[in-house]
């Protein structure tokens, strides 16, 4: 596949729209708006495996798909918005690194996995080296916002589109084995974030969500 | 259905049924008798010739692990068994600490004999999710805090260690069948002729993945926390255990990468972190005042240790750094066993707090003595036989870098002859703890001695068939 065909192109589109998403996320500052934009993110996410179950010819990545719409589209920011009612955090406004700062750093993190990933990858195909410089960029993307948030939701946000990034990795690997289960592990792990966040919080033991706090409950200060 | 997959299966099936019992006695007992069987399979295995079934395989490098690791999980659940009345738990919290560490125990040994590199991630996956349920068991701002720095850092680093599993299929792709899929043999096979920059690539993130979960620095802040929390046998398992099976992994990784001789060199990388590793554990110790926090900043350096030894490769290098993963297992085991008995008796894990152990419980304050000197270092433990031959190796490859090894391990080993008095020979702090039944005492001090008597003869009188077995896996890594 190269450009100007159909597979190749619509793969690109959506890898693209994916990493487009990980940019809204790390501009948007309310919350509710965090969340919704993740949701778009996993949405493209699953048309993006279901278009590479229809490329490849791999029916297993259906699968995938339905579980990336089903999980990351609707049942985690369903979630993820109820942790915020309950802790009455919707309107709370995030000032992050500053909307400039913030899309200066990511384009540099794009440019960095373009550089590293296409001289690193000169034997592999085009669709699927491209696909591997786009999927780093959305796992750097996360880190960024993970670092760049002190609200554990927005950090937990991050870690769940750096998984974001996984996925489209091993989408675009045609062939590769065990990819559906690989996938549904990782999407345990991400869930299990974010019942740890439903845990912590129903025996309110914090008054914030703010990581900051957590420090004072280090073990050595009590 | 093949034993490899009988000593996996066993625990989790296990902890099924350890999540239907409620009552402390029973749910212990059966928790040690799990164990126990797990041990003994273990031994069946090791004394089969090596195989590969599916996804697994037994080896000489994964064999002496499996091994040591069926063994602490099986002192680690008798310890378990005399000790928990103290901690307090309601029956759900029995359920589900005895269900997390069945399912802890079978996963870590998948990780261990996992031949698909795809099958040890998920391993290493589920193990993470086991210890960190148990981390936060107490449900204390300090559990909940460390449980989740161990689930954020652990979970970008596992995160990481996917994408450079991925990566390492796109390298070997265009030269595998497509069943071999993500064997490690069937990747060693072909890595000569792999592309050497899509190798790197891959090794980058297998390191900073795994790295994270084995605590190298600067990928270490979880550690400390992680191993401060929780019930005193976790600590255990998760300093014994769990950071052997990430080394592994480090290690399968690195050989991999090494078998490529146009990829970058895997070791300089280990060698750099090792080092920072060593000194900052060393410079850090001196500052804790938290007991079980002293002994995971302990366990950074013993990593740190053993990623020199394999940074600097080679048979010698590697045997040592080999010799120091399962010494480090044994015999930081015992000394959490130790430490974790003193604090429930004190009522404090505080160092200040714990003092004078010889004079008011023997068996407990000398084992406890012992075991600090041997993770420092001191004969006749197996800790000494790995260090001493660790600083040979790396005196006659890099003088230089043996210089500051060398200071790290002193300044280390100062440091834990300090707390070593100042828990077992200074004034004796009172105990908060009323006084309990002779034998849940010495059930809670045997498995401590026990360990150091296995790790006093592993360094003697090592068994001919595992020194071979160790020999071969030196070599396996490269």
């Amino acid at each position: 596949m190269s450009f100007g065909q159909i597979g190749y192109d619509v793969a690109h589109l959506l890898g693209g729209g994916v990493l487009l998403m990980s940019f809204v996320l790390l501009y948007q500052r309310r919350i509710g708006a965090v969340i919704n934009a993740f949701a778009m993110q996993g949405a493209l996410l699953a048309l993006a495996a279901a278009w590479a179950a229809h490329a490849q010819g791999a029916p297993g990545l259906y699968v995938t798909a339905l579980l990336a719409m089903a999980a990351k589209g609707v049942l985690i920011p369903l979630a993820l918005h109820a942790i915020v009612r309950r802790l009455d955090l919707h309107r709370t406004v995030e000032t992050a690194l500053g909307i400039g700062l913030s899309m200066v750093a990511g384009v540099a993190l794009v440019a960095l996995s373009i550089l590293v990933v296409l001289p690193a990858t000169e034997g592999v195909r085009a669709v699927a080296r491209e696909n591997l410089a786009l999927a780093l960029s959305v796992v750097l993307l996360g880190m960024l916002m993970m670092i760049s948030r002190r609200n554990a939701i927005s950090q937990v946000i991050g870690l769940l589109s750096l998984e974001n990034g996984l996925i489209l990795a091993a989408i675009g690997v045609a062939g590769m084995p065990l990819v559906v289960e690989l996938s549904t592990a990782a999407l345990v792990l991400m869930v299990a974030v974010v019942a740890a966040v439903f845990a912590f919080q129903i025996r309110e033991r914090f008054d914030t969500l703010d990581t900051g706090s957590l420090e004072e409950h280090r073990g050595e200060r009590r | 259905m093949p034993l490899q997959w009988i000593i996996v299966f066993l625990p989790w099936a296990g902890a099924l049924a350890l999540a239907a019992i409620p009552e402390l006695r029973r749910a212990t007992a059966a928790n040690a008798a799990v164990s126990a069987a797990t041990f003994a399979l273990a031994i069946a295995l090791a004394a089969m010739p090596f195989a590969e079934h599916g996804w697994t395989r037994t080896d000489a490098l994964n064999t002496p692990f499996v091994l040591v690791s069926a063994f602490v999980g099986l002192t680690t659940a008798v310890f378990s068994a005399a000790t928990l009345d103290q901690e307090g738990f309601d029956h759900w919290r029995i359920r589900a600490y005895h269900a997390a560490y069945q399912v802890f125990m079978g996963a870590q040994t998948l990780a261990l004999l996992a031949d698909n590199l795809g099958v040890m991630w998920v391993a290493i996956e589920i193990a993470t999710l086991a210890t960190v349920s148990m981390v936060a068991v107490h449900r204390t701002p300090a559990a909940f805090e460390a449980a989740w720095k161990f689930f954020i850092l652990c979970g970008v680093g596992i995160a990481l260690a996917l994408f450079g599993t991925i990566v390492l299929y796109l390298a070997a792709q265009p030269l595998l069948n497509e069943e071999a899929g993500l064997s490690w043999a069937a990747l060693m096979g072909v890595a000569a002729r792999c592309d050497p920059a899509t190798l790197n690539l891959a090794f980058a993130f297998l390191l900073l993945g795994y790295g994270t979960k084995c605590g190298l620095v600067p990928l270490h802040s979880w550690l400390p926390d992680a191993h401060a929390e929780g019930p005193v046998p976790i600590s255990a398992v998760l300093s014994g255990l769990l950071l052997n099976a990430a080394m592994l992994a480090v290690l399968r990784a690195k050989s991999i990468v090494g078998a490529n001789p146009e990829a970058i060199a895997p070791g300089p990388f280990l060698l750099a972190l090792g080092l920072a590793s060593v000194l900052l554990a060393a410079v850090s110790l001196w500052r804790r005042r938290d007991a079980r926090r002293f002994f995971g900043w302990s366990s950074i350096e013993h990593m740190g240790l053993a990623a020199f030894a394999f940074g600097l490769g080679g048979a010698a290098a590697n045997l040592a750094g080999l010799l120091h993963l399962l010494g480090h297992a044994l015999v930081k085991s015992a000394v959490f066993f130790g430490v974790g008995r003193a604090a429930q008796a004190k009522g404090s894990q505080k160092i200040a707090d714990i003092g004078g152990l010889v004079a008011t419980h023997p068996a407990l304050g000398w084992g406890l003595a012992l075991a600090i000197a041997g993770i420092a270092g001191m004969p006749p433990f197996l800790l000494f036989v790995s260090e001493f031959r660790l600083l040979g190796a790396a005196a006659a490859e890099l003088p230089w870098l043996a210089l500051p090894l060398a200071a790290g391990m002193v300044v280390a080993l100062a440091a834990l002859v300090t707390v070593l008095q100042a828990l077992c020979f200074g004034p004796p702090t009172p105990d908060a703890a009323t006084a309990r039944d002779g034998w849940r005492e010495a059930a809670a001090a045997a498995p401590l001695w026990l360990h150091l008597a296995l790790a006093a003869i592993l360094a003697l009188a090592m068994p001919a068939p595992l020194a071979a077995m160790l020999a071969q896996a030196a070599r396996v890594i490269g």
